[in-house]
């Protein structure tokens, strides 16, 4: 608690022993900074992709669909035979016929607003919502091939299956892009501090000639180096929102890109980048300072 | 205080020297002369822990140096005052924080120590150059300086390593002066040079032991001076 301390508030006359490296500093400004930009857009992804695949695994799970393909004479009875085994069957919540402007706005995006949907052999849709625990799908599909012979039980199941798997494979990949981003980061930093406590092995025999412990000599390099990596990557989230922000819209027409973002409290997420990348730097430092301290006994 | 029994030390698998025993006690002045490349720095370094010995044994404060940590090894450092030949300042530093590092590294506080530090720059003769760079200081300003480092924690021992190899011989008299006040304030004063004009000079102001380091072997150069 005490070391944290120190290093918050920091020493004005130990932060001067070392002397001002422009190289390394500009590095690990830059590395932070642009790391977290890309973090900011990783974390966009995943958030994005788990909403997707929670929202299809949640909507679709208990909706299905009843296409009655029957010729127009036969359609309305046979919609209406089949909505009267939905309501006999165990597990259906509630089914209902689309009507004519619902289907047409279905069709909307492929055939226009003006579609003339009754001069096309359009089937009859009917959407059911699945109670708990759900119905039996191949007693009920048995039983309207029976009795409803034009109609087809549309679970989503084919569909839902693998859009689902590839939202889950994205937020996956989001993260594992988040935390390849840190391991760049750490290994960046570790470069940087290695060249600075290189280039600067003379000021460490003199700090060690008069009496400085390691801790003290590690403290001014790691302090140094994670106050950089803290503000480079605050710089590289500001960026980074701001870019996100900027996005268009979530909406029906741009489909799942279009909600590359963040909602409500998960703005807050990115503000944890800039701490993560300074506790990044603080262990990767410390390491690195250790080993080369211990190297130069 | 610091003691040195039967050392040995080789470089690189040549022998520079071996079974050498000396015996610093408090209060006491020794110089360390012999030729280039006999092993003068070598021995300093022995004492204050910079150097561990191939063989025998080096104490310090009645610790074995070799058993030390590097915690331990630097509050040893505190109470070991060295002044190198080439000072080793840190260059991006002014002259009074340079001389304060000690102070710095320890935790004291600077404010608290500024009476002292204003003190000792004045009995140095450094007071109206505090705030020059160490590469804007002359060779007898340097020495003046790393002499001043070396003793602002006011340590037991004061270790000198040739401190007058680049100052004229009126400085080096002033360096010598400051020594041997030092000595007479209790401190434990061991100086390598190979300059007998020096030690010849100390004659008058203080009793001194002089150690010759030849043949690998060191021997107590004559009686007391």
């Amino acid at each position: 608690m005490n070391a944290l301390r120190k290093l918050i508030l920091g020493d004005a006359q130990a932060d001067r022993v070392v002397p001002p490296s422009g190289f390394t500093a500009q590095l690990t400004l830059f590395a932070s900074g642009a790391m977290a930009f890309l973090c900011v857009f990783a974390l966009a992804l995943s958030l994005a992709s788990g909403r997707v695949a929670h929202r299809w695994s949640e909507e679709l799970a208990r909706a299905a669909t009843l296409r009655i393909n029957a010729p127009a004479e036969q359609r309305v009875a046979q919609t209406e035979a089949a909505l009267e085994i939905l309501r006999q069957t165990p597990g259906v919540a509630s089914a209902r016929a689309l009507t004519a402007e619902e289907q047409a706005a279905l069709l909307a995006p492929w055939f226009g607003a003006d579609v003339p949907l009754d001069t096309l052999p359009v089937p009859q849709l009917i959407e059911l919502t699945e109670a708990e625990p759900g119905y039996d799908a191949t007693g009920l599909r048995l039983r309207l091939q029976a009795e409803v012979p034009g109609a087809v039980l549309d679970d989503h199941t084919r569909w839902r299956r693998p859009l689902v798997e590839a939202a889950i494979a994205l937020r996956r990949l989001g993260v594992v892009s988040i935390v390849l981003i840190g391991g760049a980061m750490a290994a960046m930093i570790t470069l940087a501090a290695n060249a600075a406590l290189a280039a600067n092995a003379q000021v460490i025999e003199v700090l060690r000639l008069v009496g400085a412990r390691d801790s003290y000599i590690a403290q001014a390099f790691v302090r140094r180096f994670t106050l950089r990596a803290l503000s480079g990557a605050a710089v590289g989230v500001a960026f980074g929102m701001l870019g996100v922000w900027l996005m268009p819209e979530a909406s029906e027409e741009g489909g799942f890109l279009t909600g590359l973002g963040f909602q409500g409290w998960r703005w807050l997420l990115p503000l944890l980048i800039p701490l993560l990348s300074a506790l990044v730097a603080f262990v990767a430092t410390t390491r690195a300072a250790r080993k080369r301290l211990g190297d130069l006994a | 205080m610091i003691e040195l029994e039967d050392v040995g030390y080789n470089y690189g698998g040549g022998e520079l020297f071996s079974n050498l025993s000396v015996q610093l006690a408090p209060g006491s002045f020794h110089f360390l002369t012999g030729p280039s490349g006999a092993g003068k720095t070598t021995l300093l370094k022995l004492c204050y822990g910079a150097l561990t010995p191939t063989s025998g044994r080096a104490r310090a404060f009645n610790m074995d140096v070799k058993g030390l940590d590097r915690d331990q090894m630097a509050y040893l450092r505190r109470r070991v005052g060295v002044v190198h030949q080439d000072c080793r300042f840190l260059d991006h530093l002014p002259v009074v924080e340079n001389i304060a590092l000690p102070l710095t590294v320890s935790g004291r506080g600077l404010l608290e120590e500024q009476a002292n530090l204003h003190e000792l720059m004045t009995w140095v003769g450094l007071s109206d150059r505090k705030d020059a760079l160490p590469p804007e200081l002359s060779g007898g300003e340097r020495q003046r300086a790393a002499l001043a480092r070396a003793v602002i924690l006011s340590p037991d021992v004061i270790i000198a390593d040739e401190p007058t190899g680049n100052v004229d011989w009126e400085m080096s008299q002033r360096l010598l002066r400051l020594l041997v006040e030092l000595n007479h304030m209790g401190k434990t004063i061991l100086v390598a040079t190979h300059d007998m004009a020096l030690i010849r000079a100390a004659k008058n102001q203080v009793q001194a032991r002089v150690l010759r380091i030849t043949n690998r072997q060191l021997q107590l150069a004559g009686a007391d001076l």
